[in-house]
């Protein structure tokens, strides 16, 4: 069997910048496994512009965003094999993978590193009644059809969800001349990002109907129309709001969920509330030499987070590797939890010992608060109180906590994150 | 002109077909819909019935058995997935205790084997996720869960490697019969002649057997909807898990899927549209709200799809399998709602001896009986599944993540007898798409490698013909590159 130091799997922004800093702390046999042709991940097909204004202090389009990490990879000559799929992780790091040219095999991994990303919630998931014709599509499928393979799905358009592909896909669609009729959102707020809301819908006079849903799709063959109605409070529609949309198109961004297929084969903790691994500081998983990163690990807006993150998750490889292949044992552990409209943390534990000087801590709320604070409890007692103009479902938030603050209370059991009113 | 010309490609035209295939007689099948198992022999519950269900002598409740009976031989003979993992009709009222009985005497009548009636305590051991309510069960053996997409392909597939004649996208329009005896059936693709013709197009049974006939039916589409959740949660009962039977049918079943996911429904409905397979938000919720009754912690945030079949409902609820009277050397196989898809070995055998007896069928020397189905790497070892990319590097290419089906597997489904020419064909065939994404990684690369294997542009590539094309046009800013 072939071995190599650390495998990386998958090769868009998380995999491509966590083998960059694993090469960066010293590793040397390092391997991205991709499927797709290329390296770059869902990036390759968001060919607007807006990535990096974090990480690069200037906007570029998703391909060259991705195109910066591509080359640090060539530059550190990282090896990596594409249109080669992983089939399987076992617990004690041997990956099954299958391509075309080297048919399937097997590698020892010192470290596994989990860069799979995400995939989209599909129509059946989401209970709608109507007929199954052809025209309905997941945002990013219908992304991929007209940025990559350059084909239209349709000219007018209902979009279902109001989740940031679906926001950049309405101005999308209305750019290559679809009328995009209605974005409809069955919560009171949207899950995209702010911006997207006004520079997608807003500009182009694209109504966004909150507590919406579709109720109806028209069309044996192809949709012909799509009904929508107001929902309560209940999430039920209520009767005699209906709306009816003539269209040939219905698109759907109604949430991502991490493609951990492989992860729970393996026997991977999973949180309930992110869908993907529970993971410590390290962004270590239960599996001792196994990270994960990235969309994988919990869904993420912006592109920028996800390679700060998979930063960490490279580094962490790099230092179990070093280590011989262990984890560094004991140490002061400390649970993270979130509460009060905190949805969830990652990290949800820390070893103090093994934490770096600052340590980030991510989550996202479950409702849009306005002029609330984000505070962090030691134990019973607040360390951070930090107000917020405005906190929305759509974007991730985040803490920073301290090595030597922690280290200050060898007692201290739990962080809590809430969100407070004052 | 053809000796026998069967209306419809569903399981039981299909059965029909092959059955016919044995003897020397030239067939054809003509299906309006662009591929075989477009009714409702695409959406239904795949349960192969014991047989207890039916009235005692009825033919529905012969066929049933002896359908059951043969499927085992037929799944091995065609390679169609299939097992018998046994179905329980559960009682959770104490005082309905003495249906089980009932129901139990039926199918000793109608010649079930096995049969056998449970204790609450014996049922919570062989499904630990029985509702805490169950008061007993008949339990029978010889259920089984079966692919009902290959069951009907694979039959199709074999009548068409003897030599029967498939015709789609051809729809019966009218039947006259001339002076000579000779049935004319008008089509949308012209006119096609037979000596004799069987009509087994499902709900629109009523409509061509009232072309020819004076005594007028009537099948009535009776709605059902499911939902069928991940198989993350397929393992939740192994067996079959129906409710006791009401004047409406069987009620809403719990079961596995032969494919490891769970299946929950039916509803029933009855409705006048032939076409309304669409579902509605009162079925399904109708459908979580039933459920739940019988088969406790029914995971139902699992649902990775949902959809709806039309049984072929006739008030006497039995199966009309015979020459029609006023109408000689035509034969209608109307009424066929379940257990039809369980029947359809047996109705195949029942009207091919009717025709080989009218006709004085002689049986064919070289007739092959045995189909071979598209390979599936998935059960090879690692060393063979390499050797097998070295013959032939399509297999190592994943085309539907979630289902793990390979470009070659796909290939196979397109370049076969009676091959795929839609996403919904690939589908049916290979199950890429299947999954719980529900195509959305896997479409646009099944969309390429259509175009690429049929030769024909993108925008005619669709999910199931007609008009169910997939992409409209080029975006602007492209000008007919290639993909
Ligand atoms: C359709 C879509 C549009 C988006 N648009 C934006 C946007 O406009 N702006 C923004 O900031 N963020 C956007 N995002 C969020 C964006 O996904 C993240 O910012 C970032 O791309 C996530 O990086 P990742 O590496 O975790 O995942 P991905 O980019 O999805 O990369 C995962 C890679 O892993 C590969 N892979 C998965 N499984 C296997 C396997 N078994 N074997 C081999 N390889 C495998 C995949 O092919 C893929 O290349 C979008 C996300 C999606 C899904
Ligand atoms: C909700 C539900 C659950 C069921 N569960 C089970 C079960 O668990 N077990 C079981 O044994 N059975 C079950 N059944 C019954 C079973 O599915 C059917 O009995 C069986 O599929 C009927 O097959 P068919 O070939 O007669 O009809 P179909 O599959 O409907 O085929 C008829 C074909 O005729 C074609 N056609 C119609 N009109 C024309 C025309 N004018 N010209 C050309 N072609 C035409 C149609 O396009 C169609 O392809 C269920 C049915 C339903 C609806």
């Amino acid at each position: 069997m072939i071995s190599y130091d650390i495998v990386i799997i998958g090769g868009g922004p998380a995999g491509l910048a966590a083998a960059v800093s694993a090469r960066k702390a010293g590793i040397d046999k390092i391997l991205i496994l991709e499927r797709d042709k290329e390296l770059g991940g869902i990036l390759n097909q968001c060919i607007h512009n807006g990535f990096g204004l974090h990480t690069f202090k200037e906007e570029l389009t998703g391909p060259e965003y991705a195109g910066r990490f591509i080359d640090q990879v060539l530059e550190a000559k990282i090896e990596y094999r594409l249109n080669t799929m992983v089939m399987d992780i076992s617990p004690d790091r041997v990956v099954t993978a299958m391509s075309r040219a080297d048919g399937m095999y097997q590698i020892q991994a010192g470290a596994v590193i989990l860069a799979m990303g995400c995939r989209e919630r599909p129509r059946g998931a989401l209970n709608i009644p109507g007929y199954r014709p052809a025209g309905i599509f997941s945002a990013g499928t219908a992304q991929r059809l007209v940025n990559i393979e350059g084909y239209m799905p349709g000219r007018e358009v209902v979009i279902l969800g109001s989740g940031d592909i679906g926001l950049i896909m309405a101005r999308r669609m209305t750019l290559e001349g679809a009328i995009v009729k209605v974005v409809a959102e069955l919560l009171p707020y949207s899950g995209g990002l702010k911006r997207n809301i006004v520079q997608c819908l807003n500009d182009f006079d694209i109504p966004l109907k909150l507590s919406h849903t579709v109720v109806d799709i028209e069309g044996k063959e192809h949709v012909t129309a799509v009904t929508i109605a107001e929902v309560g409070k209940d999430m039920k529609p209520i009767p005699g709001t209906e709306e009816r949309y003539t269209c040939d198109t219905l698109l759907l961004s109604c949430g991502l969920i991490p493609e951990n297929e492989l992860s729970n084969k393996a026997g991977i903790k999973m949180s309930p509330v992110t869908s993907g691994p529970i993971v410590n500081e390290s962004l270590e998983t239960n599996i001792p030499g196994v990270f994960a990163c990235g969309n994988v690990l919990h869904v993420h807006d912006l592109v920028d987070y996800v390679s700060e993150e998979a930063k960490k998750a490279g580094e962490s490889a790099a230092k179990f590797v070093k280590a011989g292949g262990k984890d560094t044992e004991g140490g002061h552990v400390i649970e993270v939890k979130a509460t009060d409209g905190a949805r969830y943390t990652v990290p949800t534990t820390i070893n103090v010992d093994n934490m770096d000087d600052l340590l980030t801590v991510r989550f996202r709320v479950g409702a849009v608060y306005k002029d609330s604070f984000v505070s962090v409890y030691f134990d019973d007692e607040r360390v951070m109180h930090n107000k917020k103009r405005i906190l929305a479902p759509g974007e991730m938030e985040q803490v920073i906590l301290q090595k030597k603050k922690l280290a200050e209370k060898p007692g201290l059991k739990t962080i809590t994150v809430k969100i407070e009113a004052e | 002109m053809y000796d026998v010309i069967i209306i419809g490609a569903g399981v039981t035209g299909s059965s029909v077909a092959r059955e016919l295939s044995r003897y020397n007689v030239s067939v054809c099948v003509l299906e309006k819909c662009e591929d075989v198992c477009e009714g409702t022999s695409k959406a239904n519950s795949a349960i192969v019935h014991a047989g207890f269900d039916a009235a005692e002598g009825s033919l529905m409740a012969k066929m049933n058995v002896r359908g059951n009976e043969m499927m085992g031989q037929l799944a091995e003979d065609l390679d169609i997935p299939f097992r018998r993992n046994g179905a329980m009709v559960v009682c959770i009222h104490k005082e309905a205790l003495d249906g089980l009985k009932t129901l139990y005497d039926r199918g000793i009548a109608n010649g079930v084997k096995d049969l056998r009636i449970l204790t609450r305590e014996e049922c919570l051991e062989m499904e630990p996720n029985l509702s805490d309510n169950v008061e007993g069960a008949l339990y029978a053996p010889t259920s089984g869960i079966i692919c009902p997409f290959i069951l009907n392909i694979a039959m199709a597939e074999n009548a068409a490697v003897n030599g029967v004649e498939f015709r789609f996208n051809t729809q019966v329009e009218d039947i006259q019969k001339d002076l000579q005896g000779i049935w004319h059936l008008r089509t949308n693709n012209g006119e096609y002649l037979a000596k004799y013709v069987v009509n087994a197009a499902g709900v629109y049974a009523d409509v061509i057997h009232n072309m020819v006939s004076k005594n007028k039916i009537k099948i009535t589409p009776r709605r059902g909807d499911y939902c069928l959740l991940d198989k993350e949660v397929g393992g939740h009962v192994d067996k079959t898990i129906f409710p006791q039977p009401t004047n409406l049918g069987k009620g809403v079943l719990v079961s596995p899927t032969i494919h490891g996911n769970l299946i929950v429904g039916p509803t029933a409905v009855d409705l006048e549209n032939k076409e309304g397979n669409n579902t509605t938000a009162d079925g399904i919720n109708d459908l979580i709200a039933k459920a739940n009754d019988h088969v406790k912690n029914l995971p139902m945030r699992k649902v990775i799809t949902s959809f709806a079949g039309l049984r072929a409902h006739e008030a006497n609820h039995e199966f009309i399998i015979r020459e029609v009277e006023d109408a000689p050397h035509f034969i209608d196989c109307a009424g066929i709602e379940s257990p039809g898809l369980t029947s359809a070995p047996a109705i195949g055998e029942m009207v091919g001896g009717m025709l080989k007896d009218m006709m004085k069928l002689t049986e064919k020397e070289n007739w092959i009986s045995k189909r071979k189905g598209i390979l599936n790497p998935q059960n090879l070892s690692i060393e063979e599944r390499n050797e097998l990319i070295k013959k032939e590097p399509a297999y190592g290419q994943i085309i539907c993540r979630c289902e793990s089906i390979s470009e070659g597997e796909i290939l196979d489904a397109i370049h076969r007898p009676l091959g795929a020419r839609s996403l919904d064909g690939v589908k049916r065939r290979t199950r890429a798409g299947m999954g719980r994404c529900q195509a959305g990684f896997c479409s646009p690369r099944v969309m390429e490698i259509l175009h690429r294997e049929l030769g024909l542009p993108l925008e005619e590539i669709t999910k199931s013909g007609g008009r169910s094309n997939i992409v409209l046009e080029r975006t602007k800013g492209t000008n007919g590159g290639e993909l």
